[in-house]
């Protein structure tokens, strides 16, 4: 007295008095997996207590059909498993390589709840903010120390990528930042114009372009162009070095991966922005000149006139004594990034956001302590 | 060995050529991959061992010549069915190429969440009897392959190969970076995985080792074709000067080769 309880294409269950024998029957490959692996639940439901699996009708087999089998096997209520019957000679190599079942292990990183997430998310990021200042503080000290040393020792300064690093910082960025310091200064006096035009005090747009682009935007523009121009490249440059282990090779070497590969950086930017940000002085203003001349009639005999009577030689000064120490913070932050990428490409991705995140972030921050000081020593 | 010598003929080249730009690498190159074998493929440097590899799987466009897998050529192939012939064949890269944002069990996932829709539950399991079958260690399944020396890396992207249950295995130089205890514990499983799953292997090596334990079959590359592709003795009694060097050099006393064997 036998009756099939579940019978499709896979898997016949058969009951008899007090045993199920469960006939396996089909493709077992890992192109029916899934239709397979959903009869699972209804096989255990159907198949009972101490079922027996006939392994004889099946057509093709692969390891993904034998992971499924020992799943069958496992989920049956059965002392030790479910026995296989009757297994093909052609079969069984394969269902002895994956016999054993492994044991449960995790597939994926290990998680917290959610609610914990953010205080977790917090608590890194505050304490990996102050140990990466610490860092970069170190990592300047120890740039300045190489530094001075150079400088007594200038044999070891590298002229050859420094010159090659000026080309690129410098000379291949004039384009866009002549662009972008033009543009700048044409709309300030665009809009400086119309609002000032209220009061009749149209001519005061010239005061506040010679102001407001020579001692802050023009040089804040540049320096923010430059951290994510060359800033980032400084990362992505040194990280994939370190990646494929070319600053190990360099050390063994008994190179000083500061001396090869931060000094010259930080020399090269340290002249570029200066005159990187001259040129956008100069730009700058002659958009302004031009937008003056277009919407305000002004000449640019007239205009130059009256700009030097106006803006002293100092608000240029206050411009441009910044651009050194901007181009330190910036070459610091995108070569200690650089060297800090470790493992894999994500890293360096995740390295090189941060170093233009921080250097712009660190930009603004010395530009508005600077800002103050000028303010208090009356400049 | 010669008992599974068969004629079932799985991949087919014929008059093969590729260059890259002026250089040419292999000219009217003919080869045969029979299934159930493992077949060798050595060189010296610059033959183009890995290239052959590569234009058989299909990153490389050859210039002109016949690509069959299973019966079927690479180029009368549409999109579709070039992309569903990939799902037959595996490959593992000379350094694992294995998914560095991923950790490791997820990489043995990848392909299965490409071509199927399991449930999790099970595509973990697959995942971890493939790890088992690599003999990967379990409790590093969870762990980024950064984290990973370069023979667990083997292992890892070996199971990977092995996601899709394929018929035609392709390895290049899967030893190479390993310690000599390494690679012939790889070189053992490599074996006896291909056996018991009767798989149809394209192994690209300089490891005389592996060449001796594992292959059935080894063709030789150069002068931009195959010079001899038959089972050991034959390619050693084979007469060419290149051959003549590779197998009766020191190093190949030292992997047990025997003259005139």
């Amino acid at each position: 007295m036998s009756d099939f309880l579940l019978d499709n294409a896979f898997v016949k269950v058969e009951r008899c008095e007090n045993s199920a024998t469960v006939h396996l029957a089909g493709d077992w490959i890992i192109d029916n997996a899934v239709a397979i692996d959903s009869l699972m639940a209804s096989v255990k439901l159907a198949a009972g207590d101490n079922p027996m699996f006939d392994c004889s009708a099946i057509g093709a087999l692969d390891t993904t059909g034998a992971v499924l089998i020992r799943r069958f096997s496992d989920g049956c209520e059965h002392s030790d498993g479910a026995p296989l019957v009757n297994i093909q000679a052609r079969h069984t190599k394969l269902l002895e390589v994956i016999s054993c079942s492994p044991p449960p292990v995790s597939t994926e990183p290990d998680q917290i709840a959610w609610y914990l997430l953010p205080l977790l998310q917090a608590g890194t990021a505050t304490v990996g903010a102050f140990r990466s200042g610490g860092r970069l503080l170190g990592f300047l000290g120890l740039v300045l120390m190489r530094l001075m040393g150079a400088l007594f020792d200038l044999g070891r300064v590298r002229l050859v990528p420094v010159v090659h690093q000026m080309e690129v910082i410098g000379l291949q960025s004039m384009g866009i930042v002549g662009l972008i310091s033009f543009l700048i200064g044409a709309v300030m006096v665009n809009q400086g114009a119309i609002q000032l035009a209220k009061f009749g005090a149209d001519i005061f747009v010239i005061d506040m372009l010679g102001i407001g682009h020579l001692r802050e935007l023009g040089i804040l523009l540049t320096a923010i162009i430059i951290a994510g121009r060359s800033g980032s490249a400084f990362t992505a440059q040194i990280g994939s070095m370190v990646l494929h282990e070319e600053v190990d090779a360099m050390k063994t070497l008994g190179m000083d991966p500061i001396d090869v590969l931060v000094l010259p950086r930080l020399m090269a930017i340290t002249i570029c922005l200066p005159l990187l940000a001259f040129y956008a002085d100069v730009v700058g203003v002659a958009g302004g000149a031009l937008m003056a001349w277009i919407q305000l009639d002004i000449t640019p005999a007239n205009f130059l006139i009256y700009f030097r009577e106006v803006i002293t030689i100092d608000h240029y000064w206050v411009g441009i004594i910044k651009a050194p120490f901007f181009a330190a913070v910036i070459a610091t932050t995108g070569c200690y990034n650089g060297l800090r990428v470790q493992g894999s490409a994500d890293d360096l991705g995740a390295r090189t956001t941060r170093s233009v995140v921080q250097s712009i972030f660190l930009v603004i921050v010395l530009d508005a302590l600077f800002a103050i000081f000028f303010t208090s020593v009356g400049l | 060995m010669a008992d599974h010598l068969t004629d079932d003929i799985v991949v087919k080249v014929r008059g093969l050529k590729t260059a890259f730009g002026p250089h040419v690498v292999h000219d009217g190159l003919d080869m045969d991959l029979r299934r159930g074998e493992i077949q060798g493929i050595v060189g010296g440097s610059g033959t183009g061992k890995s290239v052959l590899l590569k234009a058989i799987i299909g990153l490389i466009k050859p210039v002109s010549g016949r690509i069959e897998i299973g019966g079927k050529s690479r180029s009368d192939m549409t999109d579709e069915e070039d992309r569903l012939s990939r799902r037959d064949w595996g490959v593992l890269f000379q350094d694992g190429a294995l998914f560095s944002s991923l950790t490791v069990a997820q990489n043995v996932q990848v392909p299965l969440r490409e071509h199927f829709h399991m449930p999790q539950d099970l595509m973990d399991d697959l995942a971890i009897s493939k790890l088992t079958m690599a003999g990967f260690p379990l409790d590093a399944a969870a762990k980024f392959p950064s984290d990973l020396s370069g023979g667990m890396r083997k292992r890892a992207s070996l199971a990977r190969a092995l996601a899709l249950d394929p018929q035609l295995l392709f390895l290049d130089e899967p030893t190479a970076g390993l310690d000599p205890i390494g690679a012939a514990a790889f070189d053992g499983l490599v074996h006896e995985l291909c056996k018991s799953l009767g798989l149809t292997v394209f192994l690209v090596t300089h490891d005389l080792d592996t060449l001796v334990r594992v292959c059935d079959r080894i063709a030789v590359l150069g002068d931009q074709k195959i010079l001899i592709n038959a089972p050991l003795e034959e390619v050693m009694a084979f007469d060419h000067p290149w051959v003549q060097e590779y197998f009766h050099g020191p190093r190949a006393r030292a992997a047990g080769i025997k003259e005139n064997g």
